[in-house]
């Protein structure tokens, strides 16, 4: 028992809890937020010392012994997913103070943010494939707030396509919940683990995995489930579209990887044949729209879509090291491609549009700005020594020495055409000559650093784009983390053993 | 609205009404009940006060604003989950307290807490989303 484990859920409540008390002042409200992400910051780095040091940490919960009650459970992944979001959510909190105005403010952004918050950390910390769906749906319901609020037009056309399809993504989930109860008469992820070989009828175990593949691919975005993502992702605040654009997809992500691992592994053949082909038209599709668009955070939503075929295809692998570059994958695009949000969001604010077409001049005026935005830009794009390089290097090297030559090669040259949409983005943002017209007047003369507080917004793009380059060049204590991750996930009876006691 | 008749019973249900849901809501101790339905009960006491004599009364009956309720509902089910903690047990562990009161017996818990935050919460938002329907401009 480890009660450290319910602080990443019960600390957003609290935190959303205090930021509606104070809800009339904005001020209040944005230091609640800031500090509750940093407390949250705080109790995971406890948690994350825990597991590093002994291993698969389990709580349950009101002294319900599993797999009666729930059961809250930390392994590696689940604590390099929650290190991630709490980043994130302390960067994401920063940066909304200059981003969000003050009406969202008013009609309670901050406490939406954090119960989105806790919805992500629950989903990575139960072990209880129901408790799961309750996560998902705290995560899902605060989300389609956040997309909407502010009611313009084009918000609520997005967040229209958002709930419809999630909605229905949920209730494929509990089909598939359902179908599981009654196969085995249990719910807890673990005990689930050890009936499911048991169960005589394994087509009906494949079909609830594939019931699971679609409702988690869904939410994750992968082909050919993924068209409301780019309809939606780029019409909220650039705040809301970067937390939803780095964790909110890898929530599917973490829930496949965690199904295919601990629940679904009977019949390996096929489905993860099936995997490895929606990897593989996930990266091209994904890749293929980003390079069809001219609006920034659109190409950067397709670009959300790629990306995740890397993962899945580092789970279809279903070895330590297709696992561990997986998870290692997930981390660096977060880190990549919410800075790549934000860095869209700076960009906004100083030209005044999204459209890279009316856009010109940011690396002449700003050139600090530009230099953010490469590191960005080929973090994702897989440059050494950047994160993203390693990530590749790890999930190429895993597919090659499985034979599966033509994945790998998919994947590499989906890099580069990654590649190509970032110059894109960089010859016209960046490179072009500045707009004859449009251009507001503030742009070349309001600083990044001083008058007009632009530095609240620079300063967290400074902080993740540290942490990329960071990890670039310290890649390999990470990397044996994720390795530690993966060879859990390719062990259930480790993670067995935690919850549900010695077999 | 201006109807004599829905004013006088208005008057008179909207005690017994919140006292039901109370009723309800202690009842969900043992039996069917609880802060769930008692909460719905007693909302339905204040919305029917909002039709008859409008939002603005209602707010002035209810005193505290439905957001501020909904957050000290929350902030009851964060207490009731947090107080086994401190005791050394896991969150949301039932810890109970019985009291011998005038001859019977009474018995304190966390889960009662719990309710009340569940009763507080419901209370809270179905009088906001009421509030905002009748209300324009929006206010939070």
């Amino acid at each position: 028992m480890n009660g450290l484990l319910v602080l990443p859920v019960v600390i957003p409540l609290i935190t959303a809890t205090l930021a509606l008390l104070f809800r009339k002042s904005s001020a209040m409200q944005r230091w609640i937020g800031v500090a509750g992400m940093a407390v949250l910051l705080v109790s995971v780095a406890m948690l994350f010392r825990d597991v590093y040091g002994d291993g698969i940490q389990v709580l349950q919960l009101g002294t319900w012994e599993a797999p009666f009650g729930i059961t809250l459970v930390a392994d590696m992944l689940s604590m390099l997913m929650l290190g991630i979001s709490a980043v994130m959510g302390l960067i994401i909190a920063i940066y909304s103070i200059y981003d969000i105005d003050k009406q969202r403010e008013q009609f309670g952004y901050y406490p939406l943010l954090h119960i989105l918050l806790m919805g992500v950390n629950g989903s990575f910390l139960t072990g209880d494939i129901f408790n799961l769906y309750v996560w998902f749906e705290v995560m899902l319901i605060a989300s389609f707030i956040l997309l909407a609020l502010g009611n313009s037009r084009n918000q609520l056309q997005g967040a229209l396509k958002y709930v419809i399809i999630n909605l229905f993504s949920s209730l494929i989930f509990l089909f598939g919940v359902a179908l599981l109860y009654g196969m085995t008469g249990t719910l807890n992820m673990a005990d689930l683990a050890l009936r499911l070989p048991e169960v005589e009828n394994v087509g009906l175990v494949t079909t609830v995995a594939m019931i699971f593949l679609v409702s988690f691919g869904i939410k994750a975005a992968i082909f050919p489930l993924f068209f409301w993502l780019p309809a939606s992702y780029h019409t909220p605040p650039v705040a809301i579209s970067a937390i939803f654009g780095g964790l909110l997809t890898k929530v599917g992500v973490y829930a496949l990887i965690r199904v295919f691992t601990l629940l679904f592994t009977q019949d390996v053949g096929y489905t993860h044949t099936i995997l490895i082909w929606v990897a593989g038209f996930t990266m091209v599709t994904g890749v293929l729209g980003a390079a069809s668009h001219y609006e920034f955070r659109k190409i950067l939503s397709f670009h959300i879509v790629s990306q995740i075929g890397y993962m899945i295809m580092g789970l279809a692998f279903n070895t330590a090291l297709g696992l561990m570059g997986a998870i290692f994958y997930v981390l660096h695009n977060i880190l990549a491609k919410t800075n790549l949000f934000l860095i869209s969001g700076i960009a906004q604010r100083l030209m005044g549009t999204f459209e890279l077409k009316q856009m010109g001049g940011l690396y002449r005026h700003y050139p600090f700005l530009a230099a953010l935005f490469l590191i960005s830009a080929f973090a994702l794009a897989g440059f050494p020594p950047l994160s993203g390089f390693w990530a590749k290097l790890t999930l190429v090297k895993a597919g090659l020495s499985l034979g599966e030559y033509v994945i790998t090669a998919v994947a590499i040259l989906v890099g580069l055409l990654t590649l190509f949409s970032m110059t894109k983005i960089w010859m016209t943002a960046f490179w072009a000559a500045v707009p004859e017209k449009g251009v507001p007047d503030h742009f070349g003369k309001m600083p990044l650093f001083g008058a007009g507080n632009l530095y609240i917004m620079v300063v967290p793009v400074m902080i993740v784009a540290g942490l990329i380059i960071l990890v670039g060049l310290f890649a390999q204590p990470l990397l044996e983390i994720c390795l530690t991750a993966a060879e859990q996930l390719l062990d259930p009876s480790v993670y067995i053993e935690a919850v549900m006691g010695p077999q | 609205m201006q109807s004599l008749i829905l004013h006088t019973t208005t008057r008179m249900m909207i005690g017994v009404l919140v006292l039901f849901s109370l009723f309800l809501f202690f009842r969900g101790h043992d039996e069917p009940g609880g802060g769930f339905i008692g909460g719905l009960v007693g909302a339905g006491a204040f919305t029917l006060y909002a039709i008859a004599f409008g939002t603005a009364a209602t707010r002035k009956i209810l005193r505290i604003h439905p957001i501020t309720l909904i957050a000290i509902g929350l902030a009851s089910l964060v207490i009731s989950g947090l107080i086994p903690m401190f005791m050394g047990d896991p969150f949301l562990t039932g810890k109970w307290l019985f009291l011998e009161l005038g001859g019977s017996e009474v018995k304190l818990s966390t889960p009662l807490i719990f309710d009340i935050g569940v009763y507080l919460c419901v209370v809270g938002f179905i009088v906001a989303v009421i509030f905002s329907l009748e209300e324009e401009p929006l206010t939070f």
